[in-house]
């Protein structure tokens, strides 16, 4: 089948998870399995979720983005989310995810820096 | 009531790689009306959110059959019904309350109606137990200049 539309970096105690395509219900079971697995593996302290090149989203986004910050909780990590378009953060704060996460400003960062591993899975 | 100006109609298995399908397949469907991007995506969450439910909570990933109508009422109304022939719902008021879902093991948000209702003017639902369930989404689109 399809291809996880996930990149997975990992660099000083953070994981980032680049998201591109679209997210659905269908993609997000896929994309739940491949940031889990790179969380558990890492345990790190901060997890980054990267929504540049992400072209589409319902509310099965929202569902990943609560389960992610459920799970680096466990570890005691903190979620970020960067690169959100405006149509992305109005859907996130009606769901109260602003009081939850960290929204960052820009987004691209998990193309920063040299990554230590990269698993694209696209 | 108003004319009917145009009418398709949809029927597809109710497995998840058929979302993407479907409302790309409603967008394309409205795109005659010349939406905007913003009302595009609008139309195109709405129906995402629809057939989800159908496939996560009325067929309970069974693989069963989504019906999808959609139609240009006058000149700029969209009018989209998204029916299964699931489990139905026995306290619609209940389902629609935002962060309420029946499969919390899925990691479902339980914002599927209130996003619906969030970007259409009009969200209608209609349910039976044991029957199914009908959910019809109303947007008029906007005049372009």
């Amino acid at each position: 089948m399809n291809a996880v539309p996930v990149a997975i970096d990992y660099l000083d105690e953070t994981v980032y998870a680049s998201l591109s395509g679209e997210i659905d219900h269908h993609t997000s079971r896929m994309l739940r399995a491949k940031i889990d697995d790179a969380v558990s593996r890492a345990v790190p302290q901060r997890l980054v979720m990267d929504f540049a090149h992400v072209t589409f989203m319902d509310s099965s986004g929202i569902g990943l983005i609560m389960g992610r910050y459920q799970q680096i909780s466990v570890y005691g990590g903190r979620l970020s989310l960067s690169g959100l378009n405006t149509q992305q953060k109005k859907v996130m704060r009606l769901a109260g995810l602003d009081k939850l996460v960290d929204f960052e400003t820009t987004g691209g960062e998990a193309h920063e820096g040299n990554p230590q591993q990269n698993e694209a899975g696209v | 009531m108003k004319e009917i100006r145009n009418r398709m109609k949809l029927e597809f298995e109710s497995r998840s790689c058929n979302e993407s399908f479907a409302r790309t397949a409603v967008a394309a469907f409205a795109a005659q009306l010349d939406p905007t991007y913003e009302e595009v995506s609008d139309i195109r969450t709405a129906v995402s959110e629809a057939v989800t439910n159908c496939i996560v909570h009325a067929y309970r990933e069974r693989v069963e059959t989504v019906y999808i109508t959609a139609e240009i009422r006058g000149e700029r109304e969209l009018v989209v019904r998204i029916r299964d022939k699931g489990c139905g719902i026995a306290d619609i008021e209940q389902a629609m309350q935002p962060l309420f879902t029946t499969a919390p093991g899925e990691e479902r948000a339980g914002l599927g109606f209130a996003v619906m209702q969030s970007l259409c003017d009009r969200v209608r639902v209609r349910s039976k137990p044991d029957a199914g369930t009908t959910v019809t989404l109303i947007k008029t689109l906007k005049l372009r200049q």
